[in-house]
């Protein structure tokens, strides 16, 4: 059971929901950059939702499977065509053996997406994890963005699995139905290094997501923000959304392949909902933070479990009344 | 370090407890125990905890343990131990091939500090140095306590590509590169130990924190004897566990 890889792509990599356990090592987590978006594909296959997907960028991905297979597209609508017809994102498609499923592009509500399997993409766990992390080449394939050629191997389905066909996520529940929502934030364990000013410039101003982005940091710019004591610190821990600002006074956000550890001043965190919100955002995308509580930051996440939970109700009771579809079949 | 940590929220899923605002091995010892303190509690909720020099990163699921929760089982867990931070040592030797082929830059450094080759490998195998933290990369370790006369500054130009393995020296850092990476470190030589390793998934890392390590001066024929046993995963490095208070200073 696997797939291969026709076209790579801009960048595609093989990510689950990361690598805990080991940032005391200095090995970051790494992980989805929408975890939500994956979440929820792999919810309408009904698979663990630490499943392994591919994480796809922008656009270009070409691969044959040389198995049969239910897939979803979950995340930014990629243009998905299978055997040159359209498939529509966030609805689940049976597709026999030997079928092409390529991305066309962007169409603009973001530029990642998640291309889910039945069972999931069945790289070796390393350290607990099959997400890909290429600065020290770890997980995935060979801890590498995929290229054309590579046969990546597939898990065994799910139980049940074909009868996921033509299941779609209702768009009130996918999580990227707002691409520009504002981002939410809470002030940082460093800002008392700002000013009332500096502050003010962060959560009021409008920044733009510069050409500097990638799955560690997504650079802005905008105004200079000012501040009161030295940018630099004795480092400490970095989490997920951690927005650094470093002597130059643009703020940086921390994205998934974050270093683990870093000694520059950090205004404010993005909320978890959020980080993945900018990171569907392109260059020139427009950013617009917003103070909010802890509370309010959690609440977001609640939301969003509830919402899964009712998808995952959802795709349960269409299953259960797909019998008929596939009378006669074993399986 | 600070009478009394603080809390400091860190997003909605990460709480940080700072002891200290500066590098303070005090700080880092106690918040090494509350670490050690914390895990055996198994705390429900909470994801891992990242020591750095001055502080303790909780980073916990919020849809399972809320902040204000977390902070009650972290103070309960500080009321649980004494004051006394001083435990035993865990040394670790760590054999390095000075010098050469091994230390490109052991001229600049000789130039830098006026010290002969022999002098700066004395001093920097003479002192057992403190893993404050692990980060930056897999593996990559923050030691302190280098012999003051080999400080030198980080390389003007720094490299694009470090093998694993190198020791060097930035200010009054020394350490090692973990994995390939580029570095502007001042390279003195190089450890044959594999310094990362990801298939041993229940200790990746050579070094913990709170680790002290003794360098120990290698010929180059040891270290490519040392180098193959642990290609193949036969070496076994040496490791002490030595009692409190033994400030030793070797030389």
């Amino acid at each position: 059971m696997s797939f291969t890889v026709e076209k790579p792509g801009v960048m595609t990599i093989v990510q689950d929901l990361g690598r805990w356990g080991h940032q005391s090592r200095g090995v970051t987590v790494s992980g989805p950059m929408d975890q939500f978006s994956l979440r929820t594909g792999n919810v309408l296959l009904g698979n663990d939702q630490n499943d392994a997907a591919l994480e796809i960028t922008l656009f270009g991905l070409e691969i044959v499977l040389n198995v049969e297979q239910c897939v979803v597209l979950a995340g930014a609508d990629l243009n998905m065509r299978i055997n040159g017809a359209p498939a529509p994102a966030w609805t689940v498609h049976r597709v026999p053996r030997g079928s092409r499923i390529a991305m066309g592009g962007m169409s603009g509500d973001g530029c990642r997406s998640y291309l889910c399997f039945s069972g999931g993409v069945g790289v070796p766990l390393v350290m607990g994890s099959r997400s890909t992390y290429t600065k020290a080449s770890l997980g995935g394939c060979e801890g590498r963005a995929l290229k054309s050629g590579d046969v990546v191997p597939l898990n065994e389905p799910r139980p049940l699995w074909r009868r996921c066909a033509g299941f779609a996520c209702p768009p009130e529940l996918r999580p990227t139905r707002v691409p520009s929502e504002m981002i939410s934030a809470m002030d940082g364990p460093q800002a008392d290094a700002f000013t009332q000013a500096g502050m003010e410039t962060f959560y009021g101003a409008t920044f733009t997501v510069s050409n500097d982005i990638d799955r560690m940091g997504y650079r802005l710019d905008g105004p200079e923000i000012e501040r009161c004591k030295s940018p630099d610190i004795v480092s400490d821990g970095i989490a997920h959304g951690a927005v650094q600002v470093p002597g130059h006074g643009r703020p940086i956000v921390m994205m998934s392949d974050r270093q683990t550890t870093g000694g520059y001043t950090k205004i404010a965190v993005v909320s978890t909902w959020s980080v993945a919100r900018l990171a569907q955002r392109m260059p020139g995308g427009e950013v617009r933070f917003r103070r909010v509580t802890e509370d309010e930051a959690v609440s977001r996440l609640a939301e969003f479990e509830r919402n899964l939970e009712t998808l995952d109700d959802m795709r349960a009771s269409y299953r259960s009344r797909a019998h008929w579809r596939f009378e006669g079949e074993v399986i | 370090m600070y009478d009394a940590l603080r809390f400091l929220g860190s997003g909605d899923s990460c709480l940080v407890v700072e002891f200290a605002d500066s590098i303070d091995m005090e700080a880092n010892l106690r918040l090494q125990n509350l670490r050690r303190e914390l895990s055996a509690r198994n705390i429900r909720g909470v994801r891992e905890y990242v020591p750095t020099y001055r502080s303790l990163s909780v980073y916990f699921d919020p849809m399972a343990v809320s902040r204000a929760r977390l902070e009650e089982a972290i103070g309960a867990a500080l009321g649980s131990f004494g004051a006394d931070v001083r435990g035993d040592r865990r040394v670790l030797a760590m054999p390095v091939a000075y010098g050469g082929e091994f230390g490109p830059d052991m001229e600049n450094v000789s130039r830098h500090t006026g010290l002969p080759e022999e002098e700066i490998i004395r001093r920097h195998t003479g002192r057992d140095c403190y893993c404050y933290m692990l980060g930056f990369t897999p593996g990559f370790s923050y030691l302190g306590g280098m012999d003051e006369a080999l400080e030198t500054p980080r390389l003007e130009n720094p490299r694009v590509l470090i093998p694993a393995g190198s020791v060097g020296i930035a200010g009054r850092q020394t350490g090692a590169y973990s994995i390939d990476s580029p570095g502007g470190w001042q390279l003195i030589g190089r450890t044959p130990l594999k310094l990362f390793d990801p298939s041993d998934e229940m200790n990746p890392t050579l070094i913990s924190p709170g680790d002290w390590i003794r360098f120990v001066s290698v010929s180059p024929e040891e270290y490519r004897s040392i180098a193959s046993e642990a290609a193949s995963g036969r070496y076994v490095p040496v490791r002490a566990v030595e009692e409190a208070g033994s400030d030793v200073v070797h030389g």
